[in-house]
């Protein structure tokens, strides 16, 4: 007789992060139910209460590595994970908290805690995948609902997932926008961010903000010589690629040619 | 001729009626977003009277005209191929039960669009597209039922844009074929009109209903003037009638690593231009397993994705990448479809964002090539 099949083991781990992105899987409310249908969710703090144990098929892992204990922990996540997909920008580049490796991180510690020796801090906010070898990254600050199902569905059928690296623009011309930096002079930043949000920002009359971090071959300062004559200045530079993926080294080396 | 009418402004509103009685999906200009798109319009209200667009690479900007013209600007973000060739084409469906499973093909569009303000570079765009889809062996289904569902209400420009080169192209400013009725629109010796030519025997028909008067020498004369004087205001220029040699013997150009420094390799120029046909063909499934579809989306040869293949990228430098696209359309598009793949339409420069203007990237290698053979 044969066995009956299965269902894979779904983990989903939390590091440095605000719970965005894993609250996207609880935000499918359409298809949490079929999630639940064809995964077995093992482990998900977020949603139920049940103890890591053993292995797991897949491991969605958001937040970014900011401690010792996490660096350490991430290890184990991996030796349980058949496959580890992280999911947000924490965990692809280092986060908003990614800020940190631009300063003195001992310095802030200082001022903030009375007791500064009980903080166990590293000195950066780091990707997952600069610790344990990753199957695959989902961007976005906060990941896209649409694609974490893709993703998720990809998986369970064994194909790669639709989430195209190309740039934003595409998505707006796809949508037959009209943009935003041509017609009304706004600086956006899609032409050198990462596809998966669909365009919103300029779809809504604003420029892109770089929630998904660098698309697979940004040529950035090309663009901050188009964003100066716009208008934007050195320190604009600096900081304007300098928000949820300060940590990815595209944007952080783009900020850093344009200022401290 | 019979074939030559002249129209108001009000017996332009009966075409459109006249359209929408024959059952079209009336598309056309109108202001929207701070640019001139193509939508779906009602009527004459809906076009944009008194607007014009100011281009230039890297920039496009409405302006209000002097006057109240209707089609008195160039060419907006949108071409007729969202139409024709939507950016996202479901090609086929499917749907497991047990251990079958059915596939659905995509039927063909049952939509007819009458397209509203043609241009010229527009006309000859949907002709290189026609070849493209229905010229060779394969005939796409999908395109073809669109295509010939059309009714194409054609405009002879009045305004050249900053970034217009149809001249050069030797595809406009007149209209001179592919349309069933084409319009010029008159906005001096004080009366508002529109002379009225038809192209097909359906636009004849169209016409012969409409409430207009026979055209007069002087309604023709001042027709041409308007061509006559749009082809004398070009906003740019650009040799093409060597492009195939030219840029073929300089594919190790310096100026490709240039332009390369400059360029997003970010597709803008790809996905505006009416000629660029391509598409990637993506799969998807749900998460039970059991519906599946594939669709087809336009694609750009800046993607890295385009040319992968399983050692990377074939084309991963922007130089290369850059280097393609213009190549392809202004010389290997003549060997693959015997025609440029260019009609001097200006909007990969308007829209690219950095405003790289292809017809300065040809001069910068012509007036400095590359010695005969120097090449690798
Ligand atoms: S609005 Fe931004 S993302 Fe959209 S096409 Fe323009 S530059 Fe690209
Ligand atoms: S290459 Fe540029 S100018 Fe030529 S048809 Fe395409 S978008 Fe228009
Ligand atoms: S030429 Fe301009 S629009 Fe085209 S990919 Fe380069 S930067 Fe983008």
């Amino acid at each position: 007789m044969a066995a009956v099949r299965r269902k894979p083991r779904l983990a989903v781990w939390k590091f440095a992060s605000c719970d965005g992105c894993q609250l996207t899987l609880l935000d499918c409310e359409d298809e949490l139910l079929a999630v639940a249908e064809a995964l077995d969710i093992a482990y998900f703090p977020e949603a139920t209460r049940a103890a890591v144990k053993g292995c797991y098929d897949l491991s969605l892992v958001e937040g970014s590595i900011t401690t010792t204990h996490d660096a350490e922990r991430i290890q184990d996540v991996r030796r349980r994970s058949r496959a580890l997909i992280t999911i947000g920008a924490c965990a692809t580049s280092g986060g908003i908290q990614a800020l940190r490796n631009f300063a003195d991180v001992r310095e802030y510690a200082q001022v903030v805690y009375a007791r500064p020796d009980y903080i166990h801090s590293l000195a950066t906010s780091t990707a997952i995948a600069d610790h344990v070898p990753v199957d695959f990254e989902l961007r976005g600050c906060p990941i896209n609902k649409r694609q974490l199902v893709e993703v998720i569905s990809a998986f369970l059928v064994g194909r790669r997932p639709v989430t195209p690296a190309h740039s934003v623009c595409i998505e707006c011309k796809l949508r037959g926008n009209v943009c935003v930096t041509v017609a009304h002079g706004t600086p956006c930043l899609g032409p050198v961010t990462h596809a998966g949000c669909d365009a919103i920002c300029p779809s809504y009359d604003r420029g892109c903000y770089g929630c998904y971090g660098p698309m697979e071959s940004p040529n950035a300062p090309a663009l901050s010589a188009k964003l100066g004559e716009l208008g934007m200045g050195q320190r604009d530079l600096t900081r304007i690629y300098r928000t949820f993926n300060a940590g990815s080294p595209a944007f952080r080396k783009e900020s850093e040619r344009n200022g401290p | 001729m019979d074939n030559q009418s002249v129209l108001t402004a009000a017996g332009l509103q009966a075409l459109f009626d006249s359209l929408r009685r024959r059952g079209y999906r009336i598309v056309g200009p109108k202001v929207r977003d701070g640019a001139i798109v193509y939508d779906d319009i009602e009527g004459v209200p809906d076009l944009p009277q008194g607007w014009t667009d100011e281009q230039a690479p890297g920039r496009y900007r409405l302006a209000r005209r002097d006057d109240e013209a209707l089609f008195g600007y160039a060419i907006g973000p949108h071409s007729w191929k969202a139409f024709l060739h939507p950016s996202v084409q479901r090609l086929w469906k499917s749907r497991r039960e047990g251990e079958e499973v059915a596939i659905t093909p995509e039927p063909p569009s049952a939509e007819r669009f009458a397209f509203i303000g043609v241009r010229a570079c527009e006309l000859k765009a949907i002709a290189v597209q026609d070849q493209v889809f229905l010229g060779g062996a394969h005939v796409d289904a999908h395109y073809r039922a669109r295509r010939e569902g059309a009714f194409v209400v054609a405009v002879n420009c009045a305004e050249a844009g900053g970034t217009c080169f149809c001249v050069s192209m030797k595809s406009g400013p007149r209209v001179d074929a592919g349309y069933d009725l084409a319009l010029t629109e008159i906005m001096d010796g004080g009366e508002h009109r529109f002379v009225v030519e038809a192209g097909s025997a359906g636009g004849g028909e169209v016409l012969a209903e409409l409430p207009g008067r026979a055209a007069t020498e002087g309604d023709l004369a001042a027709a041409e003037a308007v061509v006559e004087r749009t082809a004398a205001s070009m906003g740019r220029q650009m040799r093409s009638d060597d492009l195939h040699e030219l840029l073929l013997a300089n594919l190790e150009h310096p100026r490709w690593d240039e332009v390369a420094d400059r360029c997003l390799t970010c597709g803008n120029c790809t996905m505006v231009c009416p000629t660029c046909f391509c598409t990637s063909v993506e799969d998807s499934s749900d998460l039970a397993g059991v519906e599946s579809s594939r669709s087809r989306r336009w694609d750009s040869c800046f993607t890295m994705d385009f040319t992968h293949v399983p050692s990377g990228s074939v084309r991963a430098s922007a130089r290369s990448r850059y280097r393609q696209w213009m190549t392809h359309k202004l010389a290997t598009w003549i060997d693959q479809f015997g025609t440029s793949g260019c009609v001097g339409c200006g909007r990969c420069l308007t829209w690219c964002p950095v405003g790289i203007d292809i017809t300065e990237e040809v001069r910068a290698i012509r007036d400095n090539p590359m010695e005969r053979g120097g090449g690798t």
